[in-house]
């Protein structure tokens, strides 16, 4: 059985990210950028399904610039086995990611295709619903555990308020929650082989062309800062205040 | 134009996301219908159609639908999408799972978590965790919607919007529902409450958490929340959450105990009308946000701000 694992190149999760003073963006010139958390924990789950010998391979798929090889080598280096990079520098909608990634399922044909439920820049939690719908394959998001069989894969997912249990036929598409491994580091040893491990550099045009965006930036700006308010002495003074100065008791 | 807004409900009641979410499809037009899409929601009916503002309420019924199977609730909404011109959804779990997917078989852009409604066509999100805005325009001529319901006022009551059932569509043929944990808590709802009393890894363990936090909690009518690393440490369950991972809330009031104040905790609650923080470290970065900050232990605060409460009657 093959797993496709869609990665994407982000801000690192520990960067604070700053707008640009033009409004055109978040500026990203000298950030680090890791591979997006969410992304790291399905690369993680995609290689604990081949240990247990249900996968016999793990193909991680990315779409950006060049540099996203990073990204791709850092997958192969945790163990997935091969890698596609689709070499881009536009910014694509989920929409646009989820066609492509549709054009990459269909011609490597994986029996599940394994994704963060969402990217830490955009937060739109969108692509995997997409490629879902776009491919007709069921899809179960915000897991937080997989059992995967011949046929069939059950997922327990993260929902408000508790969690849901979902059975779906193969193919499939899963989204990864934060809960449902905690992603291994490379070794040294896995670093050194990853950098044999294949990486095929396609165009989007190789997979059927970027469609038209459906979305323009107007622009992007800093949210209202808070400000810090006054220290109080003790509880009292804080039950006060809060009932006099502020009203919300 | 016209606007379907599909109702945030557990089949026995609607929830106040609704309300919200009507707020902002009224900002879109005058014409706003409500999809009420689940088993037995006569009384879920019944509650919407007396939302303010709202011309008709539409109800599908099926078991698929009961259990808000993403596929299922899709393959109702796309067809009535013939009639409108944009669908504005409550983004719970619910809503972000079967959203996008109406987006994609409308071959439209995906809009999640909006903020803010500034033309028919342009909308304000939160993108890198709340640490940026991004006002974007659609170039669709039908819009999807996910709607952030802490950034609108509730709709009021007050009318009486006639109720008619729908086609429920044909369920979900690959995927099939196993069974459900939900948690049952008489306390309000955390996304929703007007007070949120939130813990962090200073409480240590879990009981310590429920002997501490709870008991605030209850007594000020509020939903409990909880920092990541306190849910990481298993102090407290997934769902409690504040944070970019986890809910978004927005009360009028947030009392933050024990909680540092990771960005990505901030990223939850820096919205909150008033925030509180208790913390014994005077630099957390929680007082940078907070309105008011006692710097103290939990373990002698919270037992004098109990007391400190029935002194002032509440």
């Amino acid at each position: 059985m093959k797993v496709l694992v869609p990665v994407k190149r982000v801000i690192d999760y520990n960067v604070k990210a700053r707008v640009k003073s033009d409004q055109s963006g978040v500026d990203l010139a000298n950030v680090k950028m890791s591979m997006n958390p969410f992304c790291e924990i399905a690369v993680e789950e995609a290689i604990r399904l081949k240990e247990k010998g249900a996968v016999e391979e793990i193909i991680a798929v990315s779409i950006g610039p060049i540099q996203a090889q990073e990204t791709i080598r850092t997958a192969l280096a945790m163990g997935a086995d091969r890698g596609i990079l689709i070499q881009t520098d536009a910014d694509p909608e989920p929409l646009q990611v989820a066609k492509l990634l549709k054009a990459v399922a269909l011609a490597e044909g994986p029996s599940l295709i394994l994704m963060g439920k969402q990217a830490i820049d955009g937060d739109n939690s969108a692509v995997g619903q997409m490629l879902s719908a776009l491919l007709d394959w069921p899809q179960a998001t915000f897991a937080s555990k997989i059992e995967l069989t011949a046929s069939n894969v059950r997922v327990t997912r993260e929902v408000d308020g508790g969690l849901q249990t979902l059975e779906l036929d193969l193919p499939a598409v899963v989204t990864a929650d934060l809960r449902l491994n905690e992603p291994r580091y490379a070794s040294l040893p896995n670093i050194m082989k990853a950098k044999k491990k294949e990486i095929a550099i396609k165009t989007v045009d190789d997979y059927g062309g970027l469609s038209a965006p459906h979305l323009a930036i107007v622009k992007v700006t800093e949210p209202a800062k808070r400000v810090a308010g006054v220290k109080v002495e003790n509880a009292a003074e804080l039950v006060t205040k809060l009932k006099i100065e502020a009203g919300v008791l | 134009m016209a606007v379907l807004v599909v109702a945030d409900h557990d089949n026995a009641s609607l929830k106040d996301n609704t309300h919200k979410t009507v707020t902002a499809a009224l900002a879109l037009s005058g014409v706003v219908d409500v999809l009420v899409a689940g088993q037995g929601v006569a009384a879920v009916a019944a509650h919407a159609a007396k939302i303010t503002g709202v011309r008709k309420v539409l109800t599908a019924e099926s078991d698929a639908l009961g259990k808000q199977v993403a596929e299922a609730v899709a393959a109702c909404v796309l067809p009535l999408m013939a009639d409108y011109d944009a669908v504005l959804v409550p983004a719970t779990s619910v809503g972000k799972n079967f959203t996008p997917r109406v987006a994609a078989l409308l071959d439209v852009a995906a809009i999640s978590e909006i903020v803010e409604v500034v033309d028919v066509n342009t909308f304000v999100r939160a993108i890198y965790a709340g640490n940026a805005l991004e006002t974007i325009k659609s170039s669709d001529t039908k819009k999807v919607i996910t709607v952030r319901a802490t950034a609108f006022k509730a709709a009021d009551e007050g009318g009486s919007a006639p109720i008619s059932a729908v086609d429920a569509g044909p369920g979900a043929a690959k995927s099939r529902f196993v069974s459900d944990e939900i948690v049952k808590s008489d306390r309000p709802e955390l996304a929703g409450a007007k007070i949120v009393v939130s813990g962090g890894r200073a409480m240590g363990s879990a009981e310590e958490f429920h002997r501490v936090i709870e008991p605030l909690a209850d007594k000020l009518g509020a939903a409990v929340g909880a920092s990541r690393a306190a849910v990481d440490a298993g102090y407290a369950p997934n769902d409690y959450q504040v944070g970019q991972t986890g809910k978004v809330v927005a009360p009028q009031l947030y009392i933050a105990i024990g909680i540092s104040g990771a960005i990505q905790h901030l990223a939850g609650m820096k919205d909150s009308k008033v925030i509180v923080a208790i913390n014994k470290d005077a630099d957390a970065p929680i007082f940078q946000v907070a309105d008011y900050g006692l710097v103290s232990d939990y373990k002698t605060a919270v037992p004098e701000l109990m007391a400190a409460l029935t002194a002032a009657g509440v």
